[in-house]
């Protein structure tokens, strides 16, 4: 669009070089300058590291030729080999463990008259800010082989000689990542059965289909590709954690595709081999989001139909109390047993000595905070990373929607895609490409606390982009247009009315990158330094220690820090904060 | 001097040619309304006169200052317009006196006048009581009203209303179109009116622009319009009608179920021997008897099909001997002739408007 000045409208061509350079300027278009910018920022983000993965497991180390060698040393291991199929195995068992979690509780939520339904949410709302390590770490003082509560428990009920449970297994991984991922497929599930009219159940109830036949052959075939598309993305979270299966899998003696990659990077540093092996599962995770979005497009009708209305729910009777007390049994799993193990084990002298007075103390928190040379620096860290790369993501994030939507820049097309594109790409495999990219010189930032916020910018990037356009997408042009015609510039709208009007929406978007930023580790563990390292990696770096008191009171103190921002949100946002599919 | 010209305009969207060869005059105070079905180019004109849009042909003046041709335009802060927009487009993060004064701040008014233009206005829409709430806590009509007093306490140069009561329920639209004219009537603001509600632009306008596939059908007032609508579309478009294929030979005019003297139709002679009618039902006078027809007019016999009680008329299909077509008849509430029975249909040529021929959609009523 081009706008001349009123005065030059029309004018003859001014005379002399420094005129035609005067018009010149004034005629160009600021904006192909501010899509120019955000496009190299873009691409320093997104598209740079991205290809330093593709290009470094085709590199050379000795002569930086190319090769294939690469992936010979990578797959050519049968430990390795394991390692992968693990992978595919946790992810496949944790999913089906989540629907068995998630989908009851999300179906008495959305359509029956369960009790005390607010509650749940925040149980499920908890297990969903929990970080799976720091369950992993309360689930090892609960299962832990004989000294875990439980077996303890189960030797003092029955007198056997040993415990039952053995979290350092396969089968607790596979538990402990699904009593964390399972709130994925809740979000989903109950979004579309909160979609399904009753209306469309009506209609099989007239016909002559009972209660539960309307929920077989009605309502949840309608809710089927929702809970698949949840089923899909905790899958995909599965195989790509780091935190539980490094807690859990290392001293459980196996491997999965994550603990075999930060072997990779471990004296000796092998970054092709590693880039190399990280392969499958960004292929995995392209594959199962483009079939996500076709499983949701072309089934999603649900959402189409949604006209919430009046919603009549099925009346459990005595039942009720039957849902009710599922759900209390996956939140007692998830957040009630693991806090309580967690609380007692941060302020105790000894977390083996048990629950009396004697055993209290403020030790912990006291060591951690000031005499521990480095945790108190990672809360910091953490802090500030997290809010840099929030604060950086959401610039970025608004500046792309806005340009997009308002149709300012040609081939907004591009710049969106760039944004959401990150969403494909695991923590740990960005991480190997931001390594790749930024470690060696000219710029040299690894150890640097700019390569960890520049990565958890990009990682969160999706978020704060999705975000940042449908509350955009609130506003109508039409209230832009409104100042511009009254005499109002462009900058003006956006100061007087898009600003103020996106407020809400900002700082909610904001909070969604900062809480999940500064719990990240898959991706922070291989780009910090000496320095630069966040509470996160000092929750993992204390678990190899095995000091449990210390470890339990970091994180603790790592929840009790995002409570507020998780209450903020929900005062400026409402009821949805988080638990949104989006 | 004419205050707004638009002379030759038109935009393109892609390979989609939106508004094609678009001129139009207006004079100092006078409401014009751009009235077709959607996307027939009308929001897009609108667009285009209030800077939103550049056009890919022709010029756009106010006071015979160019405003915007394809080289360039100025853009809509600098133009001294108002708009009034479909969604009334009312900022919720401001009062309804912060919203009406918002023009008049960027104008860098002075308090104390401002304050007084301001009450004044929302005087005129009815609306100080409401001064200090916030737009969620307004009706719709509330919120229009808003958006008239916000459009006008600035007095622009024009006004642009862009489907200003679509979103209105019917009785309320009815109301605010009054009020609109009424407004108008009382600050004369030059004034672009777009809709595609045929009576809104009859009741607000002093004259309507028909617009069809982003080209221009007819420019008329209210009156002409109905009366002698200039093409097809039109005559379509603006109210009910029947349409007859006509022919011309031996100096008579000849349709299915009915002739006449040529002279009656002189119009019809002007486009070589063939010609459709537009016969508006309610020109058209039923009887259940030759004896009762008058005379100098085109006179059908038939045949009743259908028929259905409105309360204040009857509506009948009739279908001529010798013709497969049926004409609709809008008929009083005495005229009560039976289904299958015979019916005798007569026609005031000066009523009947002849229309250039179209032989693919013969007898079609509209």
């Amino acid at each position: 669009m081009t706008q001349l000045r009123e005065a030059s409208f029309g004018a003859a061509a001014p005379a002399g070089w420094s005129g035609w350079l005067a018009s010149r300027l004034r005629r160009l278009d600021w904006s192909v300058l501010v899509w120019l910018a955000v496009l190299a920022l873009l691409f320093l983000l997104v598209v740079l590291p991205f290809f330093e993965i593709i290009l470094q497991s085709l590199r050379d180390n000795e002569d930086g030729g190319l090769t294939f060698d690469n992936y010979v040393k990578a797959y050519s291991r049968e430990r390795y080999l394991v390692a992968l199929w693990n992978s595919v195995r946790l992810g496949l068992w944790s999913s089906l463990l989540c629907v068995i979690f998630a989908v009851p509780i999300a179906w008495a939520v959305a359509r029956t008259d369960t009790p005390a339904k607010p509650f749940i949410n925040m149980t499920v709302l908890a297990a969903f800010v929990t970080p799976p390590y720091t369950g992993a770490i309360a689930w090892i003082l609960l299962a832990g082989p004989n000294s875990g509560w439980l077996n303890r428990a189960w030797m003092w009920l029955t007198g056997a000689e040993q415990g039952v449970i053995d979290i350092f297994t396969f089968g607790g991984l596979v538990f402990i990542i699904a009593i964390y991922s399972f709130p994925f497929v809740y979000i989903f599930t109950l979004s579309a059965l909160e979609m399904v009219s009753t209306e469309m159940e009506e209609a099989a109830n007239i016909l002559g289909a009972g209660t539960f036949r309307t929920m077989w052959r009605v309502t949840l075939p309608l809710a089927l590709p929702a809970i698949l598309g949840g089923v899909i993305i905790t899958f995909l979270e599965s195989i790509a954690l780091f935190g539980s299966p490094a807690i859990i899998a290392i001293p459980g003696r196996f491997n999965v595709v994550t603990t075999q990659l930060y072997q990779f990077f471990s004296y000796p540093i092998q970054v092709e081999v590693a880039a190399a092996y990280a392969m499958p599962l960004l292929l995995i995770t392209m594959l199962l989001v483009s079939l996500q979005r076709l499983v949701l497009r072309r089934k999603g009708f649900v959402s189409l139909t949604g006209k919430g209305g009046d919603r009549r729910m099925i009346q459990l009777g005595r039942w009720r109390w039957a849902t009710f007390g599922y759900a209390m049994f996956v939140a007692a799993l998830s957040v009630f047993l693991p806090y309580v193990m967690l609380t007692q084990a941060a302020f105790a002298k000894a977390w083996g000595r048990g629950f009396s007075l004697d055993n209290l103390t403020l030790f912990n928190f006291e060591y951690l905070l000031f005499e521990h040379q480095m945790a108190r620096l990672s809360v910091l860290n953490s802090m500030l990373f997290g809010g840099a790369a929030a604060f950086l993501a959401l610039v970025v994030a608004v500046f792309v929607a806005f340009m997009v939507q308002r149709r300012l820049v040609p081939f907004g097309g591009v710049l969106s895609f760039l944004c959401v594109a990150p969403f494909v790409v695991p923590g740990i495999v960005l991480a190997i490409g931001f390594y790749a990219a930024y470690a060696p010189p000219p710029l040299a930032l690894y150890g640097t606390s700019w390569i960890l916020i520049l990565a958890f910018t990009t990682r969160f990037l999706p978020i704060a982009y999705v975000q940042s356009n449908s509350a955009l997408r609130q506003i109508n042009p039409e209230m832009e247009d409104a100042v511009r015609i009254l005499g109002g510039g462009r900058l003006t709208a956006v100061r007087k009315v898009v600003a103020p009007l996106m407020k809400r929406g900002l700082v909610g978007t904001f909070l969604l990158v900062f809480i999940p930023a500064t719990r990240e580790l898959s991706a922070a563990i291989f780009l910090a330094g000496p320095d630069t390292r966040t509470m996160s990696i000092m929750i993992f770096d204390l678990s190899s220690e095995g000091n449990f008191e210390h470890l339990a009171a970091l994180a603790l103190l790592l929840q009790v820090l995002t409570i507020p921002m998780i209450w903020f949100g929900y005062k400026v946002v409402g009821r949805d904060f988080m638990l949104r599919r989006s | 001097m004419n205050k707004l010209v638009l002379s030759g305009v038109g935009r393109r969207f892609g390979e989609f040619q939106a508004v094609q060869d678009f001129s139009l005059e207006l004079a100092e105070g006078e409401f014009v309304s751009l009235l077709g079905p959607s996307g027939c180019g009308k929001t897009t004109t609108l667009r285009m006169i209030a800077g939103f849009i550049d056009p890919s042909e022709g010029e756009i003046a106010v006071d015979g200052r160019l405003l915007s041709s394809p080289a360039g335009s100025v853009p809509p802060e600098r133009r001294g317009m108002s708009m009034i927009f479909q969604s009334y487009a009312i900022w919720p993060n401001m009062t309804v006196a912060e919203n009406v004064g918002f023009g008049l701040t960027l104008r860098k008014m002075a308090r104390a006048e401002m304050e007084t233009r301001i009450n004044r206005f929302l005087d005129v829409v009815q609306m100080r009581h409401l001064k200090d709430r916030y737009p969620a806590e307004l009706s719709g009509g509330q919120q229009q009203r808003v958006a008239l007093a916000r459009a006008m306490v600035v007095q622009p140069q024009v006004l642009l209303l862009d489907e200003p009561l679509s979103n209105l329920d019917a009785n309320l639209r009815e109301e605010m179109r009054f009020e609109i004219r009424r407004l108008h009537d009382e600050f004369r603001i030059t004034t672009v009116y777009v809709t595609h509600d045929q009576s809104e632009a009859m009741v607000t306008s002093d004259r309507i622009v028909v617009m069809s596939q982003g080209r221009v059908e007819q420019v008329a007032d209210p009156f002409a319009l109905y009366t002698r609508p200039e093409t097809r579309f039109v005559a379509g478009f603006i109210g009910r009608t029947n349409f007859v294929d006509a022919e011309i030979s031996g100096g008579r005019l000849w349709m299915a179920g009915a002739d006449v003297a040529a002279d009656l139709l002189p119009d019809a002679a002007r486009f070589g021997g063939r010609a459709t009618l537009s016969i508006r039902p309610h020109d058209i006078v039923m009887t259940a008897s030759p004896s009762a027809v008058q005379d100098g007019g085109i006179v059908f016999s038939g045949r009743v099909m259908e028929r259905a009680y409105l309360g204040e008329h009857w509506e009948y299909s009739v279908r001529p001997d010798g013709s497969d077509a049926v004409l609709r008849v809008t008929a009083p509430p005495h005229v009560d002739l039976s289904v299958d029975g015979p019916a005798w249909l007569s026609v005031d040529a000066t009523r009947v408007v002849a229309l250039p021929p179209d032989g693919e959609h013969a007898n079609e009523a509209a």
